[in-house]
């Protein structure tokens, strides 16, 4: 009984509605007051059946919530027989939280696309070997799965059989499809655009990138800032607060309209609403255009911020260096480009990259004694020679003798903007090459608007040489650009920023090597692919390392800690109005009170739906 | 201890979150501290001793609120 009243509680408001109309018309038409009262009673008496049970419900887990001022206003103006009173605030509250859900889905339908896009079905192989589809739930690491065309791949797995193409959009935000072949990985929520595959399920539910991103989101949306934790608190003790000054205020002017009157006027809902409300809006709208922001706490420290700090290699350029020039020095190149090859193949450093890129095909020859100097190179042993591959300071360790053409040489290079990949073999130089990374296209731009929403400083922290790291900056217009730092230069500097300076610092980049700067920083930004690294140690990911979402992210942190100003203003300002004019007004009664109320609600609900629409302009 | 994930029918009022915490507390055999009902996701998230209550149970106790349970995921 209880529940089904519940559940009509829409259509409970559309005939208490249509009664009161009724009232009032046959009041103002055929002057039938019988008609009127008793229209108006029984619209009461409906409408007040849901607020009634949820205000029981409320107190029997010792909770004075709404519903319960409502009532018990209701049940004042039927004391004083004020029907017309009892019936429109009724309808009024009813007809408000309709307007309320309606609203509040649209403010979260960005991220219920999101949800929406989880797979919900598998194709599992059954013990007969015969393939029969199952609910995404019943999925466990290492069943196998068939995919077909056209749908989606259910959990994070590697191809066993078969090939395909597939769109990695919804993790990677870039919809050109990827081709898949046995051992490739495929990724939940991705769809398979041609062919079919077969599957063997590595992760499965929340524990998938996929899930991962999606619980992020929604973990984001419902976290609470320090403000809002006050906000709860008050409201606790707000709503009983109420309850006892209408109580006190009946005693002693025994003025029962007054004191339902407050009921009313000290609901506090626009309060508690707003803030999450902007909030729901602002992430969802990030989730939409690939910027994953994780809570308000984020928002508001992120709309505040006065450096942001770059790393260089992968997020201000394209991170895909190539060798520009390489000088060759004395004799026996071949054999020396053999040992560079040799060594530079056992590393993972972007610059060994394009060095074994350059030389192509060669004689690999065993490597042994290998030593990694950190911010210098590599020191190794190949056919009993000692090999040194690495910068300036390396040689110096080694005691390379550098003559001055070498100098000049190297002079050139840093000058024009190359990182340097030094090679000397016992202690004699025989190869420098310069190693050129290229800008991302747009950086500059996407810079610029960066400064002009309010970014004070922009600062390059990168392990290159300075001469390197000047020239990106000039060409960029960065403030400031550091060379030769090591991860934990880094985040020594970072940290510097925020205890010494004071400052509020992003720190910007690609969430592998430099984690300890994204995590010290007062907001991480990870460039990642939807890698898991750079999911969990930073505050805000940006899908499918797209710099240029960068300023889109700042503009709606932005516009959304503005918004939940707005949001606290207005719904303090109705509360003020409102309490203001109870007591210094004639007009202010218990349906007008109500109608303030409901309205402010829906302002600050449709206020927080424009950070939807927002875009940076 | 399990844990399970709760999805009901949206939630629109945050008093919403009150209630259902409330009634959750009354229930012997869920750890408090995990007990979290989060509102724009309209999600309750919590861990239980299984012994001692069980999943329709806490169902129960928060359909008598009112509200719907769309979904049940334990683990």
């Amino acid at each position: 009984m209880q529940r089904h009243i519940l559940k009509s509680k829409n259509k409970i408001a559309l005939i208490s509605g249509i009664l009161i109309a009724v009232a009032f018309l046959s009041k103002w038409i055929t002057g039938n007051t019988n008609v009127f009262v008793w229209s108006l009673v029984v619209a009461s008496i409906l409408g007040l059946a849901p607020i009634a049970i949820q205000a029981y419900q409320a107190l029997r887990v010792k909770v004075v919530s709404i519903d319960v001022l409502v009532t018990i206003a209701v049940l004042g103006a039927f004391v004083i027989q004020n029907f017309e009173e009892s019936a429109i605030v009724t309808f009024l509250f009813l007809f408000g939280a309709y307007l309320e859900q309606r609203t509040l889905n649209q403010t979260r339908s960005a991220i219920k696309e999101l949800t929406e896009m989880a797979p919900e079905s598998a194709l599992k192989q059954m013990e007969n070997g015969e393939f029969e589809e199952v609910e995404v739930d019943d999925v466990d690491v290492g069943d196998v799965l068939l995919v077909k065309t056209g749908a989606k791949v259910p959990v994070d797995g590697t191809v066993l059989t078969g090939e395909g193409s597939i769109n990695e959009a919804s993790i990677t935000g870039e919809s050109i499809p990827v081709s898949k072949e046995k051992g490739s990985n495929v990724f939940a929520g991705t769809i398979l655009d041609n062919g079919t595959i077969q599957i063997l399920a590595d992760r499965v539910g929340e524990d998938t990138t996929f899930g991962k991103i999606i619980e992020l989101v929604e973990e984001a949306q419902d976290s609470k800032s320090e403000a809002e934790r006050f906000i709860d608190r008050f409201s606790k003790w707000y709503t009983p607060a109420v309850l006892v000054l209408a109580f006190i205020v009946w005693i002693f002017s025994k003025d029962i309209e007054l004191a339902i009157t407050i009921l009313v006027l000290g609901c506090p809902g626009a309060l508690v609403i707003g803030v999450p409300v902007s909030n729901v809006a602002g992430i969802g709208n990030g989730a939409r255009h690939g910027v994953l922001l994780k809570g308000s706490e984020v928002i508001s420290d992120f709309s505040k911020l006065d450096t942001m700090v770059f790393d260089k290699t992968g997020t201000l350029t394209v991170g895909n260096p190539s060798v520009a020039e390489k000088i060759y020095y004395g004799e026996n190149i071949e054999e020396t480009l053999g040992y560079l090859a040799s060594i530079e193949r056992e590393s993972d450093h972007p610059l060994a990259k394009a060095v074994l890129e350059e030389i192509g095909e060669t004689v690999f020859s065993p490597v042994t004694d290998t030593e990694v100097i950190k911010g210098g190179g590599i020191v190794a042993r190949v056919n009993n020679h000692r090999i040194a591959v690495g910068n300036v300071a390396l040689m110096e360790k080694e005691n390379v003798q550098l003559n001055e053409k070498a100098k000049e040489d190297i002079e050139g290079l840093e000058k024009a903007g190359n990182s340097l990949v030094i090679t000397s073999v016992d202690g004699e130089l025989k190869v420098l090459m310069g190693v050129k990374d290229q800008i991302r296209p747009g950086v500059k731009e996407d810079l610029q608007r960066l400064k002009k929403l309010g970014v004070k400083n922009l600062v390059m922290l990168s392990g290159d040489n300075q001469g390197t790291v000047d020239l990106v900056s000039k060409e960029l217009g960065l403030t400031e650009a550091h060379g030769n730092m090591l991860p934990e230069h880094k985040s020594e500097y970072v940290k510097m920023l925020i205890e010494e300076k004071g400052q509020i610092v992003a720190f910007v980049g690609d969430g592998v090597n430099d984690s300890p700067s994204l995590a010290l920083a007062n907001i991480g930004i990870a460039m990642g692919s939807g890698t898991d690294v750079a999911i969990e140690t930073s505050d805000v990911v940006l899908m499918n390392s797209d710099f240029s979402r960068l300023p889109h992210a700042l503009g709606l942190v932005k516009a959304t800690a503005r918004n939940m100003v707005e949001n606290i203003f207005i719904a303090v300002g109705v509360v003020l109005v409102l309490l203001a004019s109870v007591l210094f007004s004639e007009w202010m009664n218990m349906s007008i009170g109500m109608l303030v109320h409901e309205a402010s609600i829906l302002v600050v609900i449709l206020n927080g739906m424009r950070l939807l629409k927002y875009k940076l302009r | 201890m399990k844990s399970a994930t709760i999805q009901l029918e949206t939630l629109t009022c945050p008093s919403c979150m009150q209630k259902i915490e409330g009634a959750l507390k009354g229930l012997d055999g869920i750890d408090q501290d995990t007990a979290k009902v989060s509102f724009n996701s309209s999600k309750v998230k919590l861990d239980f001793d299984e012994d001692r209550v069980s999943i329709e149970e806490i169902e129960n106790a928060i359909k008598k609120l009112g509200y719907d349970v769309l979904k049940t995921r334990v683990k």
